[in-house]
């Protein structure tokens, strides 16, 4: 029992040798067969790594733009359209949250002098906005007091101050919002500072006090805030506590609200670009059953062209398994060395295209694994039919054609 | 008859289909074979003489008869079984050496015990003794194509031989060489032969034949001693 073992091995290794020989021996035809698979490979490898590289520099471009945040967008009941002041307290007061900033959203006719610009974007916010994040440039920020005092102050962006104050000081003149005068207290700027809601409205050009903007509004409920979160919580667990307080406050109806964590708005996308992934590279695994047909008539040729020697080898005393082997063996490695310089190749390409496009370089393993894997398969499946034929080449046969 | 006979054919059928009509190539052969015994089986082509050669060499089976090879009762044998007596048991030379043209004569000469199973030092030993045996030990690392006519039938004479075969089954080993370099191979199997190889030859040629200690006729498919030592 060892023994045959021990002479199968040698008899694989053989077969592994004159196979090389015999792509050495054709080196022209077995480049040519094996470039199909190493363009399917190639293609597979290069379009993976790089729908991951883009995957991969988005949700991080995503994952610092929400950090330890998390947005509600509150659509409310019959009864109830939004979130009071009081509403907004008590949320404030469970231990995950650490803050949170209504964003009240106005688009008003803004004037000053003789000039005017209408629907310019306007922001309110609260004071807690002005505390964690650093966007005064010049001036004071907005605080407790405008907050409950409904003041009519505001803080404008570089824009407002080129199109009303050009040349001019901006600070403690005044500027007519929906013909309302407010005075200007401060220059902002909010660069670095977006937010996941900012992606879906825009930033704003003046910023005011939110309970200022309840008021412009004629309602006086919140429908959007940002939530800070408390330092180390997730913002999974920071949504879960929040559900059965907002639930509460909605009365237990459905769909009053909705919870946008940057975890569930990167899961969309990553789902999306997974699907991209897939598609492209069912669309390049096109290549490799070409490819893998390829080898397969490679393979039928070499059957025929090699009738002689497989008659010989049998007359010597070669088992049906032990041709058949050695055929498989061909076509198995024609199509290996074929996917190994398709993912070297692709590997190449996509260090190129992920510079092109200034996404990260990431060698993805899968893609590597299910590039080799795949040649590996295609050689064999193909390789099969071919390798069966020659073992059933009758050896009289094909000692005739002598 | 001797009951322990080391080669014995009775009865031997072979039918072909060609189109409607089976053709009787092999009629009702019977043939022994003590070992040691260098035998030629002269006939014209369409004789039937390769049919027979290849139930010999195992490489086909009889229609109907049976044939013993060394206590082994070939014509119940499957494929893989038939590969393995192919392995053991024969050494074949074809007329134009049919050697593998990518390999040296060395590595012609180790390819049956690749599948015999031996190992590579194993291999090389037996390899280089046995071209050694048919003077070539200066031209093992030639290719085919660096080798001439005869150097090359000698080759494949120690190919045959590497295995320790029982039989070396020649079919028209001269038939590709001129007479000098036949000759030459003639005397290297009366050599053997009397190193005690049994031999059996397959020719048309009678001059070739001659070289045998026994003749046997075969004509359309009808085998008939022609001299030598009698059938029982």
């Amino acid at each position: 029992m060892l023994k045959a073992v021990k002479g199968a091995v040698v008899m694989l290794r053989e077969c592994v040798a004159m196979s090389l020989d015999n792509i050495r021996g054709n080196k022209m035809r077995s480049f040519l067969t094996i470039l199909g698979i190493l363009i399917g490979v190639t293609a597979v490898i290069a379009l993976i790594t790089t729908v991951s590289g883009v995957s991969g520099s988005l949700s991080s471009s995503f994952s610092s733009l929400g950090a330890g945040t998390l947005t509600v967008s509150v659509t409310g009941s019959d009864l109830k359209a939004g979130l009071n002041t009081d509403d907004l307290k008590e949320l404030t007061e469970l231990d995950v949250i650490e803050g949170l900033t209504p964003t009240v959203s106005l688009s008003s006719r803004v004037s000053h002098g003789g000039s005017y610009e209408s629907r310019v974007s306007i922001s309110g916010k609260n004071s807690y906005y002005f505390r964690i994040n650093d966007v005064v440039t010049r001036g004071r920020k907005l605080n407790v007091i405008d907050e409950d005092n409904m003041s009519f102050v505001c803080l404008i962006n570089d824009d407002m101050m080129e199109t009303f104050f050009y040349g001019i000081d901006p600070i403690d003149q005044s500027l007519y919002i929906d013909g309302i005068p407010f005075t200007i207290v401060g220059l902002f700027s909010d660069e670095g500072t977006e937010s996941i809601a900012s992606l879906f409205s825009g930033s704003p050009d003046i910023l005011i006090p939110y309970t200022t903007a309840l008021k412009m509004n004629s309602e006086s409920l919140v429908t959007s805030f940002t939530v800070y979160l408390a330092d180390g919580v997730d913002s999974g667990d920071a949504s879960d506590a929040m559900e059965p307080v907002l639930d509460a406050m909605f009365s237990y109806e459905e769909d009053c609200y909705s919870i946008i964590t940057m975890s569930s708005v990167e899961e969309t996308m990553e789902q999306m670009l997974s699907m991209m992934a897939a598609l492209l590279g069912g669309i390049a695994s096109i290549a490799l059953v070409v490819g893998g047909i390829g080898i397969m008539n490679m393979m039928l040729t070499s059957v025929t062209e090699r009738t002689v020697e497989i008659g010989l080898k049998k007359a010597l005393g070669a088992i049906p398994w032990q041709i058949q082997a050695q055929f498989l063996i061909e076509s198995f490695l024609l199509s290996i060395i074929g996917g190994m310089a398709g993912v070297a190749l692709g590997l190449l390409l996509s260090i190129i295209l992920t510079n092109m496009m200034g996404t990260t370089f990431v060698v993805s393993v899968g893609a590597i694994a299910l590039g080799v894997g795949f040649s590996a398969a295609v050689g064999i499946i193909f390789g099969w039919a071919p390798a069966r034929k020659a073992s059933k080449l009758n050896p009289i046969d094909a000692l005739r054609s002598m | 008859m001797s009951e322990a006979a080391f080669f014995r054919m009775e009865g031997i059928n072979k039918f072909y289909q060609m189109g409607d009509e089976p053709m009787h190539i092999l009629k009702d052969v019977n043939l022994t074979v003590e070992r040691g015994e260098y035998l030629s089986v002269l006939g014209p082509s369409g004789s039937g003489k390769t049919t027979l050669m290849n139930i010999i060499g195992c490489l086909d089976t009889p229609t109907s008869g049976s044939y013993t090879l060394d206590g082994q009762i070939i014509e119940e044998m499957s494929e893989v079984e038939l590969a393995r007596i192919r392995s053991r048991e024969i050494g074949f030379v074809f007329q134009n050496s049919q050697l593998l043209p990518r390999l040296t004569a060395l590595r012609n000469v180790e390819m049956p015990l690749i599948y015999a199973g031996v190992s590579p030092r194993e291999r090389r030993r037996r390899a280089e003794q046995m071209l050694e045996r048919v003077g070539l030990e200066d031209r093992m690392h030639h290719l085919p194509s660096q080798l001439s006519g005869g150097q090359q039938q000698r080759v494949a004479i120690a190919r045959a031989l590497v295995g320790n075969p029982s039989i070396l089954l020649a079919d028209e080993p001269t038939g590709a060489l001129d007479q000098k370099t036949g000759k030459q191979v003639m005397a290297l199997f009366q050599e053997l032969n009397e190193e005690g190889r049994t031999i059996i030859m397959i020719t048309h040629d009678m001059n070739i034949a001659a070289y045998a200690r026994r003749v046997v006729h075969i004509i359309d498919g009808e085998l008939t001693e022609g001299g030598g030592t009698a059938d029982a």
